[in-house]
């Protein structure tokens, strides 16, 4: 192996691998602060708010919303969208980059990966009571019934979306598990024994000892998972766009939508990730692992896919020109100049023009900079999935329905109540579970930091002005070491 | 109530090196337990290759069969459909559903295979020969009390920083 430290390692702070344990640890075990509890109060507040908004539009109807007849799909789908795209990032994160070995990662996975989970669950909300009458949610399911029996609709998008959301949940799930037993079991083993957390710890840990076998096993169901994951993770936003794509609405009825979702998901993910990120590592102080190269290379990522959804938005518009068609060329003429000309300029000035300002290292790696950004990137994308929805559907084929939509109260509580769960959870996760994966962060200290080769990141940084140093072949590559 | 040999390594090198002896003298380890994945254990050690994957690949090809005989059966042949004039046998629009549920079987199975082949499940007692094998030390265990002189020996000399007689 050449021992010629290229880039800077992956973890800072010349970590043992008990400080490891500790940092990861000994916040779970010691009593929250006061800040953690009003803030968990303040986003619970938040959520119960949109639980409500939830229950009096069951309890009154989806009249009290701002539908109308042309109308039919506005907020509620568009957060649906939204949500759904945000829980993209945490498994192209833990899946994709670790089928492409890109270890950084290792330091964001968990967290991601949570917020995936968190994302999927406040996505699923919206389809459910966008339906009215939620109780016949089983209608969805292909089961024996009584009307025949009549089956589910197979051709239909929105059949294959209830499929294509509960696996990738499933999945994403025991995903994040699967890397979580072993952390809980370092947990359990600091916590006090016959203490509350030991127990709490050990039924949740499945009794892990870290056996040579019980890891040979663990290799090798993350790497099947993750394999599983990736093509999974791509499937399901391009389902997500058959919703749209495969109607007839000028608009929607494009064959770019399964690339150009997929992209904005990874794009919004990112964005939401670096958004919780930014605020985790500075508040669990762990700067020493999600360190600036993390939010530089991140940041690098929401740059690719922010072109690449840009890219999207004019290819949309030179089609519609293209292809002669006059109803196609309207809505996009529409989307730019009509009535919700501001929220189609306040998508492109988010998700594109703002995120320019990545190609400067200075800007990359400028912590509450690239925080600010990220909040953009998420506002972007919500207008994203609003001018998509609204814009497409508010002046149809009849001049005579053209209609304008504008939420009603209950809509944008159950989309602040949407936040306050996602953050509750999230606040609940960086409380009481591991935010880093701690055994995996172990493996790589040894070849990531220098300090186990016997040259200090330091020293090397000293030495960096002078000629490179020769590699140095490990004993057991080098064809003239005397053999044993 | 089993006892132990314990020995108690800082570095996954050393620890290599001190499985490797053990297997040169023919001295049976009874588990070693590390706090995070060692490469190359699995090989010191001899352990066969994980079949998860293999059993994987069956539970996906089951969830592939299950998908499109669920399909075709409720689509085509219980109650076909005509919509438009068109197939009922629409092959492409099973193709989601279809992925879908392979990767669902698979993912699902292959988990729970995983938590039945390494006896895990919630509540069980973990036995942790020392708490710091979940820290920053691997640990070597013996069984056999007829080994453990030899065992002693080779434990110092590999460069064990601790051993202890663990009962579990």
């Amino acid at each position: 192996m050449f021992e010629s430290p290229i880039r800077e390692p992956l973890i800072l702070g010349r970590k043992t691998y008990q400080q490891i344990t500790t940092d990861l640890a000994s916040p779970i075990l010691s009593p929250a602060s006061w800040k953690w509890y009003v803030t968990t109060a303040f986003t619970a507040m938040l959520m119960f708010a949109g639980f409500a908004a939830i229950g009096y539009t069951i309890w009154v109807g989806i009249g009290t919303w701002g539908l109308n007849k042309t109308v039919g799909w506005a907020f509620d789908i568009t957060n649906f969208v939204f949500w759904i795209g945000i829980g993209h990032a945490g498994t192209l994160i833990s899946a994709i980059l670790l089928l492409f070995r890109q270890r950084w990662r290792m330091a964001i996975n968990r967290a991601a990966e949570a917020m995936t989970i968190f994302a999927v669950i406040c996505a699923g909300l919206f389809p459910i009571i966008h339906m009215g009458r939620p109780w016949l949610l089983f209608w969805f399911l292909p089961i024996p019934n009584t009307h025949g029996p009549l089956w589910v609709n197979f051709n239909s998008p929105l059949l294959w979306d209830v499929f294509a959301i509960s696996t990738y949940f499933t999945i994403s799930l025991l995903f994040w598990y699967t890397g979580l037993i072993p952390d809980l079991a370092m947990v359990r083993d600091r916590a006090k024994p016959g203490s509350f957390a030991y127990y709490a710890y050990s039924i949740l840990s499945f009794g892990w000892t870290g056996s040579a076998k019980q890891w040979q096993r663990f290799e090798a169901v993350s790497l099947v998972l993750a394999g599983l994951s990736t093509p999974l993770v791509l499937s399901v936003h391009s389902i997500v766009s058959f919703d749209f794509a495969t109607s007839i609405l000028p608009g929607w009825h494009t064959t770019i939508f399964p690339p150009y979702f997929v992209a904005g998901a990874i794009f919004s993910g990112f964005g939401m990730v670096l958004t919780l990120m930014i605020i985790t590592r500075e508040v669990l102080n762990l700067k020493d692992y999600i360190t600036i190269e993390h939010i530089d290379a991140m940041a690098k990522v929401t740059l690719a896919t922010g072109m690449m959804v840009g890219f999207a938005y004019a290819t949309e518009f030179f089609i519609a020109w293209y292809s002669g068609s006059y109803w196609e060329r309207y809505i996009f003429l529409n989307r730019a100049f009509g009535p919700y000309w501001w929220s189609y300029w306040a998508m492109v000035s988010c998700n594109l023009l703002i995120p320019q300002v990545f190609w400067f290292k200075k800007l990359r790696r400028s912590p509450w900079f690239v925080f600010i950004i990220s909040i953009f990137v998420n506002i972007g994308m919500w207008f994203e999935r609003f001018v998509i929805i609204v814009t497409s559907l508010h002046r149809d084929f009849l001049a005579s329905s053209w209609r304008m939509y504008a939420p009603t109260w209950v809509e944008v509580t159950i989309l602040v109540g949407s936040f306050g769960l996602f953050l509750t959870l999230y606040l609940l996760f960086a409380r009481y579970l591991p935010v880093i994966a701690a055994a995996e962060t172990k493996s790589i200290l040894k070849t990531s930091g220098d300090q186990y080769a016997g040259i200090s990141w330091e020293a090397y940084r000293a030495r960096k002005q002078q000629p490179a140093p020769s590699p140095v072949l490990h004993p057991a590559m080098d064809p003239d070491a005397p053999h044993s | 109530m089993a006892k132990y040999l314990v020995g108690l390594y800082n570095d996954e090198e050393k620890l290599l090196a001190a499985v490797t002896a053990f297997q040169q003298e023919r001295i049976p380890i009874h588990e070693v337990c590390t706090p995070f994945p060692v490469h190359g254990l699995d090989q010191a050690l001899g352990l066969r290759k994980s079949r998860l994957p293999d059993a994987a690949f069956v539970y996906g090809a089951l969830g592939t069969l299950t998908a499109l005989s669920m399909q075709i059966y409720m689509y085509t042949i219980d109650w076909p459909t005509n919509i438009g004039g068109k197939s009922s046998l629409p092959f492409p629009s099973f193709i989601p559903i279809t992925f879908e549920l392979t990767v669902l079987f698979a993912g699902v199975l292959m988990f729970l295979s995983y938590l039945y082949v390494n006896r895990l499940y919630p509540g069980r007692r973990a036995r942790v020969y020392d708490r710091r094998q979940t820290d920053d030390s691997m640990v070597i265990a013996i069984a056999d009390e007829r080994d453990w002189e030899a065992a002693k020996r080779l434990f110092q000399k590999t460069g064990a920083f601790e051993m202890k007689i663990v009962e579990l």
